[in-house]
């Protein structure tokens, strides 16, 4: 948790803010605190919030609970401060526009007439459990004793409530941190007790927790909207003086942030003397993150503190130079793995980072087959069985393996001590996860941590040189704060129901404060009332139905306790992909997929994406679970597959990763393109590729759109060039297939990877371009984003995905049933139809809002493409060439092994059709 | 099938020519009410949108009978939560047409104010609609709602669909709150005896004819 100290603190300063029995206990391992730890005690005496800023192995853990240590051991107010217990049960906080500004400048007053610091360091502490762990600063009236502590010794139990609440997204996190944390509690002997809450936590432990809460609990977002939406919360979060969020940075980017955000508005409406220590790694806006640390005033921005931890090491980060022939597309780094091998038997342990799960199980199996060593190489990925994963973690810990292939299912959690290299395979898509990336290896942070990055094509090279630049200037690309969505606020206004009543204004002033939510209209908070209470339909049909209803004073409560248990068996924003689960079974004999044949039960070899299957035919081979498997059938939520003798699996299944490109990185890269002096830094095959690219065609520069065109094979193909991303890019070639049916060109498909589109079709486009029957510029008008887009979104799977998610979330429908067991491939069905009819009925949904909220920046990455298109407005410059050129060669050799988009349903079955009719007849 | 032709439209509808008749099973009428009733807030346009859709086909082929092959309702008092304008708009359908509700084993009993005459079979010729399948040479029936999910290039596609070896079908259903259960289901080897049978796949503007045995 913490490492030997290299930067002194002055003793006097150190003496001030750490008791005695804390400095003792820091000697005693050999270490003094750090500058951040002092200055998070001093900004907790101090009554602030505070974002510490720090790289991994800075001794964040300890620094976010040493407030919490010091002020449950007794004795942070040494001057004998004459409170028996901490804070009490305040009054109910004021309400309306000027709420939070009150709970802030209560704060500011109470600090500025408060009692001065102590500046003891002469007073020893006592030995015994002291009563007194109030902070003493309170005013008079709220003080009263009204708690006492009892001591029992080690297991002791207090009184005084629960002090800390710790959230993690991890909850293996939360476990390991209770873990640690029992070390200095037991050695410095302080009376406090410690639990988690997760998922795992028996009942009957679950029921104690509420009653006698512990000092510090350790729990998870989707935990704490457990504990809000209960009655008894007030009781249980009263107290509560510190909240601890870790991996911050992690949690904020997505919807459990937003869940997040309004329980932080929750607790600070139960208890409005709760300070926030905010943990996170180092992100491109301190300022905004900070925000989410402090409710938030009406029309006004709040930031907690924010403490930056200096000092940590510059990263060694180099690029694998490679000896072999680099590949012109594709993502598998095959070229490079004896050299990847290599470096796991010249380290001591290695992290192998790659991006999506396929791709872990294809390397690893490959680094299996090489593994002549006998090294001890594991496999670590989201989809494995959770014992195993445990078991890998275990090893790991144990300092037992040399390396593991992970995927980002290790970009966060329990520190690992011992890596010495982190190996990134294939694109880094943004330079701050790469530097969390880099930073699991060596926790120490003042030790220079060490990666290589092997880049899997040419492509990929440019996005590494670029992101290594960017390390060396220690430049962030993470993405800007949300602004909450509304199908997690319809859970979170579900939640609030089941628990006290509500009234409207008291709940939109409340969401308001936290600061993802900080800028709801009226409007939407309404509509989200209105369909959590009957669906917010026109029609007003369903009053009758109604989940939450209003009292006589206009309080909103749950109408029966049904709801009250599927809110409790649906609460969380995580919406995995279905998945299905993988069952190992013999093969049959020419068997194709049909249902009941198959041999059921089967070892489980773990899960899978049903997207995934879907595009599966049966006896399709694919690689799971570290092996080659034939796809046999899929019987409700079940896949069976063989073991197959195959060496290489048929179906490649990139699917891409969850990230794309950083808009950052991509504008290196084009920078870079664009700086032909700069090539000389990249290897001898890349400069040359695009040395020739210079030659045949050209490169594009920083702002403008290279479109090239040219004959091929038969067709005509269309390649761009905007380094968008591949989201963006499949967005952007549904809508130009589009536009091109429109116009005559008669498109058959189209590819799109991290940097290019290509569009392939029957008219010949230089021709159409070269007599004006095909304008570029009109062709890529950003007002393909109006009426195309609406059209598309009709139909798009993406979007219905998209929506899907929503109708999840927001409670519609439901993920976990308590009565009629209901599979999951039906749920996905329905919100299709779902989709279909709102669209047609009432396009302007609450729902469909929200879905339409996540396509800016989801699957669809709407608002990326939206940008793109107005930074290369009249800015297109066109190539008509013979043939392909050499930065085209990429995209048109991914045809084939990635999905192709475009056609029409009508065609592709026609197409489909016709096509097992030859097979059929020839 | 068994000499008669029938057009299958891409709507999830069947129509026989020389008799003027439109067979269009499964509507499942107000399955979002019913939903709702259970807590979960479906919106509640469904019924519209599958009487929308009806109207659509009927104004295309324009028959003279309309067969509603079993399930038309949801539940068994699905009818009676028919908003108004809607049982307007089923019964301007039904104006000058023979129309037959078969049952189904959701809505086995019909009040006679819905319009139609309510049969558990009809017999037309050599051919004979009923709801449940019974695998019967002649037969045309709904209850299973099949759909064939078709592989294409970079992508497979699923989709409703009739089911039909030239001796029997099934039809599609045509709620709009409908699922589907796959072809290859067993099911329908029970109905069809040996996976030989078609699957017209229910496209856009067209309806793709596949063998059974390629879908999965």
């Amino acid at each position: 948790m913490s490492t030997l100290d290299l930067f002194p603190v002055p003793p006097s300063e150190t003496a001030d803010l750490l008791p005695r029995r804390f400095r003792d206990w820091f000697a005693s391992r050999g270490w003094s605190p750090r500058e951040h730890q002092l200055a998070l005690l001093a900004k907790a005496r101090e009554e602030r919030s505070a974002l510490l800023i720090a790289p991994t192995g800075a001794g964040k853990t300890l620094a976010g609970f040493l407030p919490t240590l010091v002020e449950l051991s007794g004795e942070s107010e040494e001057r004998g401060r004459t409170q028996s217990t901490r804070t009490p049960s305040p009054p109910p906080p004021l309400r309306g526009r000027s709420t939070s500004a009150d709970a802030q400048s209560r704060v500011i007053g109470r600090r500025e007439r408060g009692t001065p610091l102590a500046q003891n360091d002469t007073a020893y502490p006592s030995p015994q459990p002291s009563p007194a762990r109030g902070e003493g600063a309170l005013p008079a009236s709220a003080a009263e004793p009204r708690k006492t502590l009892i001591s029992t010794g080690r297991s002791v139990r207090r009184s005084g409530g629960l002090h800390t609440l710790y959230i993690s997204p991890l909850k293996a996190l939360a476990v390991d941190i209770a873990r640690n944390l029992e070390t200095p509690v037991a050695e410095m002997g302080l009376p406090i007790k410690i639990e988690t809450r997760t998922g795992d936590t028996p009942v009957s432990r679950r029921q104690r927790q509420r009653r006698y809460p512990p000092d510090i609990l350790l729990i998870t977002p989707e935990q704490l909207a457990l504990l809000l939406a209960s009655d008894d919360a007030p009781f249980l979060f009263s107290s509560l003086k510190r909240i601890v969020l870790d991996e911050l940075h992690a949690l904020v980017t997505s919807k459990r942030g937003d869940l997040l955000s309004l329980g932080l508005a929750r607790l600070w409406t139960i208890a409005p003397q709760a300070r926030a220590i905010g943990l996170s790694a180092t992100v491109a806006e301190p300022e905004q993150l900070a925000r989410f640390l402090v409710p938030q005033p009406v029309g006004e921005n709040a930031s907690a503190d924010v403490v930056t931890a200096g000092g940590a090491a510059p990263p060694v980060v180099e690029m694998l130079d490679t000896r072999e022939r680099l590949p012109w597309s594709g993502h598998s780094a095959r070229h490079a793995l004896p050299e990847v091998y290599e470096l796991i038997k010249r380290n001591k342990t290695t992290l192998v980072f790659v991006n999506t799960r396929s791709q872990a199980e294809m390397l690893f199996q490959d680094l299996w087959r090489m593994n002549d060593d006998g090294l001890a190489i594991a496999l670590h990925h989201g989809s494995l069985d959770v014992a195993q994963r445990r078991k890998v973690e275990d090893a790991m810990a144990a300092g037992r393996l040399r390396g593991v292939v992970c995927t980002s299912s290790l970009d966060l959690g329990v520190d690992w001590g011992d890596v010495d290299l982190v190996i990134n395979i294939g694109a880094p898509k943004g330079s701050s996860r790469l530097m969390q990336r880099i930073g699991r290896a060596n926790h120490r942070f003042d030790e220079a941590s060490r990666a290589v990055l092997v880049p899997a094509n040419r492509f990929e090279v440019l996005e590494c040189a670029v992101a290594i630049d960017a390390i060396a200037e220690n430049a962030q690309d993470t993405p800007p704060l949300r602004s909450g969505a509304l199908d997690v606020l319809a859970q979170h206004v579900l939640g609030c129901a089941c628990g006290k009543p509500f009234l409207s204004d008291e709940l939109y002033d409340e969401v308001r404060t936290a600061a993802p939510y900080a800028a709801l209209s009226r409007t939407d908070f309404d509509d989200v009332v209105d369909f959590v209470a009957t669906g917010g339909y026109a029609l007003k049909t369903y009053e009758r139905f109604a989940r939450i209803k209003q009292d006589k004073q206009g309080r909103w409560r749950v109408t029966n306790p049904k709801v009250r248990q599927s809110y409790r068996l649906n609460v969380g924003t995580i919406v995995e992909d279905t998945m299905l689960k993988v069952r190992l079974v013999r093969s049959r004999a020419g068997g194709s997929g049909s249902t009941g044949a198959i041999a059921r039960g089967g070892r489980m070899l773990g899960e899978i994406e049903e997207v995934f299957i879907e595009g599966l035919v049966p006896a399709d081979t694919f690689v799971f679970g570290g092996e080659v498997v034939r796809y046999e059938a899929l019987v409700e939520d079940q896949v069976y597959v063989s073991r197959a003798n195959d060496k290489d699996a048929k179906v490649p299944s990139y699917m891409g990763g969850k990230f794309p490109l950083s808009t950052y990185l991509a504008e290196r890269v084009r920078k870079l393109l664009d700086n032909s002096r700069a090539w000389n830094g990249l290897p001898d095959q890349v400069h040359d590729w695009l040395s020739l690219q210079r030659k045949f065609s050209r490169v594009p520069a920083v702002r403008e759109l290279l479109v090239e065109t040219f004959p091929r094979g038969g067709s005509h193909y269309l390649v761009c060039y905007p380094f968008e991303g591949r989201l963006a890019h499949q967005t952007l070639g549904m809508l130009l297939t589009r536009r091109l049916e429109r116009a005559r060109a008669r498109p058959l498909g189209f590819v799109a990877n991290e940097y290019a589109l290509a569009v392939w079709g029957v008219g010949d486009l230089s021709f159409m371009i070269r007599h004006g029957k095909l304008d570029l510029n009109a062709l890529f008008d950003p007002d393909m984003l109006g009426d195309d887009l609406e059209a598309w979104l009709a139909e798009s799977a993406l979007m219905k995905r998209t929506f899907r998610n929503c109708a999840i979330i927001s409670g519609l429908i439901a993920r976990r049933f308590t009565d009629e067991e209901k599979s999951r491939r039906q749920v996905l069905f329905s919100t299709d139809l779902i989709y279909d009819v709102l669209r047609k009925h009432q396009a302007d949904h609450v729902l469909l809002r929200a879905a339409r909220g996540d396509a800016a920046t989801g699957l669809l990455d709407l608002r990326r493409l939206s940008d793109m298109l107005s930074r290369i407005h009249g800015r297109i410059t066109h190539k008509d060439l013979d043939h392909v050129s050499p930065l085209a060669v990429p995209a048109l050799l991914e045809i084939g092994r990635e999905s192709v988009y475009g056609e029409a349903s009508d065609e592709l079955l026609a197409e489909a059709a016709e096509e097992l009719v030859r097979e059929a007849t020839t | 099938m068994a000499d008669v032709g029938f057009v299958a439209d891409f709507s999830g509808a069947l129509f026989w020519e020389a008799q003027r008749l439109l067979v269009v099973s499964d509507l499942h009428l107000e399955k979002g009410s019913s939903f709702a009733a259970r807590g979960v807030l479906l919106p509640p346009y469904d019924t519209v949108a599958t009487l929308s859709r009806l109207a659509a086909v009927i104004a295309r082929h324009d028959p003279r009978q309309v067969i509603a092959l079993g399930d038309s309702f949801h539940d068994r008092d699905a009818h009676a939560r028919l908003s108004d304008p809607d049982r307007e708009a089923l019964a301007a359908l039904q104006v000058r047409r023979n129309w037959i509700w078969i049952a189904g084993n959701h809505d086995p009993a019909l009040p006679s104010s819905l319009g139609g005459v309510v049969a558990t079979e009809v017999a037309i010729g050599p051919i004979v609609f009923r709801h449940e399948p019974t695998g019967a040479a002649g037969e045309i029936a709904g209850h299973l709602h099949p759909k064939a999910r078709v592989p294409t290039r970079g992508r497979s596609i699923e989709r409703r669909c009739f089911a039909s070896d030239g001796e029997r079908a099934v039809m599609p259903a045509f709620g709009a709150y409908t699922g589907g259960l796959s072809i290859r289901d067993r099911a329908f080897a029970k109905i069809f005896g040996s996976p030989g049978f078609m699957a017209h796949v229910l496209g856009d503007n067209r309806v793709h004819a596949f063998v059974a045995s390629r879908c999965y």
